[in-house]
């Protein structure tokens, strides 16, 4: 247990600040860009404007084996997501009055890792907190995910494809959940959604979880030292941007079942 | 999750409309399904779809050392994973048979056949070459893995940059892609894979089967030519019999076919080139069709921040102080601390091994001190404090503490309680009763 004690005064704060391990370990890059695009999100001072999501696309239906499947693009970071459930559960690993969520991330180069560990099970925590599970007793839903580019906001990125799965697939839910990364630099400025670039020169590397219909946190998983006020205007930020990830998501289902 | 078996209906139905010469997609013998190559921003990153099956292909390097007997040669690694989503039926462990065979066919195909020429790839001789890995994952599985993965792999391999170098003397001078353009690797001819699927005691054959034609098939022939017209690799699986013709005009057949995808691969790059060149959008953002109601896009979007500052500080101000939680460690031997009580274990009463055996001089004799915690055992530390330890006043927490080499005879007089045990050094026994033994 750390010591942690935190001064704030109006208009202005003064923290000190405490340390917070953040969970996974710290990630590599696995190549440089060859061209950066420029569409960066801009950074921006936690009292102006300027701060902007990256470029969004999502393509739903894509593969024709799982129920459901989503390609999520944000930017030049592109993650596909593929949902196979409820499905029919080994013995072993069946719940008796629930579904058994598996999540399984799987990187582009290499085998998989610790890295990838964690983060399965952060979105396997995320997706447990909203499916309705208990609909489908003794049965499995599997979301696999494959990093197709990771360009910065993977995790978020990852979420969000999940997230499209599992809509595609028809699997019951109580909410939509969304990821959001913030990033802190050194001089405290705030930057959302965040290319590889920004995420290696922050000082800070922040991945909420929020969900619809409150836009309540669900999930966090941070990196680097930011004070708790930090924390909040993150969190702030991220539930503004969570705003035009729903509203994306809702354009983007109403595309596809308008009769129009 | 167990494959689904194909029903027998199904099964006699396939065969019947293959006998009849139709195809369940409408396609004619030798068709290909329709083949589309994507690439994405970073060089060497593909994705090709062979009608439904979607393989994507990525190429990486890194500098290495040379194998022992070839060092004056790059590395070549491929690897193609069954991903999970292309398939229910492929899971962690079982797919090794099929994944075994696709692995060692990709190989012969692009290995063997010295494709690449890995004598480019050496910078020093004998002690850094490059080692380029191919990586590709298949993510939908609707037949003919093999064409849709040799497809990828070429032209992820044609597509790939890799940083610059130079040697001058003994300096090697690795450049950034910023500092210095990356350079296309050596390719000498692109082999791609054509698969025949074999019907009717191998009478009858057609050409990149769909899975469930796979399924019903009596055997596959594959065969790696490149557009030259030279056979790379050719395997016969399935146990067919097949004559030498019949071989012949599959080799024949397939010269055509590659000859075709030759031609798309070499379109599909050029065009990528292109765009990069001028400087346009590319990437798997731009290869997703507008005009499908189930792919949406948006633009980049502002976010008005503004009042998250007062947010913030609203919430600070209304959030409880957090609790003063100090605790100050508790220093067991320098080295070893503890900070917190930490969880009861949970092992269970583990058989009592009660081995008081003697140790005849000179062997490991570790002292192990438990100190129990408050579960209403009498706990025995009047021998602990004979023991040069630092302890806390906490005489409630179970805690194995290892103790270098010790005189066993001495220890026995002082320590009503402490049992020996003979162990190796690093493992510490748990018990849970201690003998209140009068020595």
């Amino acid at each position: 247990m750390v010591t942690q004690s935190v001064r704030s005064a109006r208009g202005r704060a003064e923290v000190i600040i405490a340390a917070t391990r953040g969970v996974g370990a710290m990630e590599e890059e696995m190549h440089t860009d060859a061209k950066i695009r420029a569409e960066i999100g801009t950074g921006c001072s936690p009292r102006g404007p300027g701060c902007s999501l990256r470029h969004f696309a999502c393509e739903q239906n894509l593969l024709s084996r799982p129920d459901g499947s989503a390609s999520f693009l944000q930017g030049d970071t592109s993650v596909l997501a593929g949902v196979y459930g409820p499905a029919e559960v080994k013995v072993s690993k069946e719940i008796f009055n629930k579904a058994t969520l598996e999540v399984i991330l799987r990187p582009k180069i290499g085998l998989p890792g610790v890295a990838e560990k964690s983060r399965e099970r952060l979105i396997r925590n995320t997706c447990e907190a909203v499916i309705l599970g208990t609909l489908h007793p003794r049965t499995s839903i599997t979301v696999v995910l494959q990093v197709v580019s990771d360009a910065g906001s993977l995790l978020a990125c990852c979420l969000n494809a999940a997230c499209m799965a599992l809509v595609d697939a028809g699997v019951p839910m109580r909410a939509l959940f969304c990821g959001v990364t913030c990033a802190l630099d050194s001089d405290g400025t705030l930057v959302l959604d965040p290319t590889s670039k920004q995420e290696k020169e922050a000082r800070a590397v922040l991945t909420f979880a929020l969900d619809s219909v409150e836009r309540k946190l669900l999930m966090s998983s941070t990196k680097g030292l930011y004070s708790d006020s930090e924390l909040q205007q993150c969190l702030a930020a991220a539930q503004a941007a969570s705003q035009h990830v729903f509203r994306f998501y809702r354009e983007s289902l109403q595309r596809r079942y308008s009769k129009s | 999750m167990k494959e689904t078996p194909l029903s027998n209906c199904e099964r006699r139905f396939l065969l019947r409309a293959i006998e009849e010469k139709k195809r369940l997609d409408g396609r004619q013998t030798y068709d290909y399904r329709n083949i589309r190559i994507s690439f994405g921003t970073d060089y060497g990153c593909c994705m090709v779809e062979l009608g439904k099956t979607r393989v994507l292909g990525q190429v990486s390097c890194e500098l290495v050392s040379p194998k022992l007997n070839r060092a004056t040669e790059g590395i070549l690694f491929f690897n193609l994973e069954l991903s999970q989503m292309a398939a229910p039926a492929f899971e962690p462990g079982r797919q090794s048979d099929l994944l075994v065979k696709l692995n060692r066919l990709l190989e012969r195909c692009l290995r063997n056949s010295k494709c690449i020429d890995t004598e480019s790839l050496c910078v020093v001789a004998g002690e850094k070459v490059w080692q380029i890995r191919v990586d590709l994952h298949l993510l939908n599985h609707d037949g003919n893995i093999i064409d849709a993965a040799s497809i990828a792999a070429i032209v992820a391999l044609c597509h790939f940059r890799r940083p610059d170098v130079s040697v001058q003397g003994d300096e090697i001078t690795l450049y950034t892609p910023e500092e210095r353009d990356p350079v296309p690797l050596s390719i000498h001819h692109m082999p791609i894979c054509v698969s025949f699927a074999f019907f009717q005691q191998g009478t009858y054959l057609l050409v990149d089967p769909n899975e469930r034609e796979e399924r019903v098939m009596d055997g596959l022939l594959v065969i790696a030519m490149n557009k030259h017209r030279e056979i790379c690799t050719i395997q016969s699986s399935g146990g067919i019999m097949l004559l030498k013709d019949q071989v012949l005009r599959c080799s024949k057949i397939a010269g055509v076919k590659v000859a075709e995808i030759t031609e798309l691969i070499l379109k599909a790059l050029e065009n990528d080139q292109k765009v990069r060149k001028e400087g346009g959008k590319f990437g798997f953002a731009e290869s997703i069709a507008n005009q499908r109601i189930t792919a949406f896009k948006m633009e980049k979007a502002p976010i008005d921040t503004s009042d998250v500052e007062e947010k913030a500080e609203e919430i600070i101000a209304e959030a409880e102080p957090p609790s003063e939680v100090v605790s100050t460690p508790v220093l067991w031997t320098p080295g070893t601390a503890q900070i917190g009580e930490g969880v009861e274990n949970s092992w269970g009463d583990l058989e009592d091994s009660e081995k008081e055996d003697d140790e005849g001089g000179g062997d490991e004799a570790i002292i192990l001190d438990s100190i129990k915690m408050d579960t209403g055992v009498e706990v025995s530390d009047i021998g602990s404090q004979d023991a040069p330890i630092i302890l806390s006043d906490s005489e409630e927490e179970e805690m194995i503490i290892l103790e270098p080499d010790k005189n066993p005879k001495k220890i026995r007089t002082q320590t009503t309680s402490a049992k020996q045990e003979k162990a190796p050094s690093k493992k510490p026994v748990k018990r849970r009763k201690k003998k209140r033994a009068a020595n």
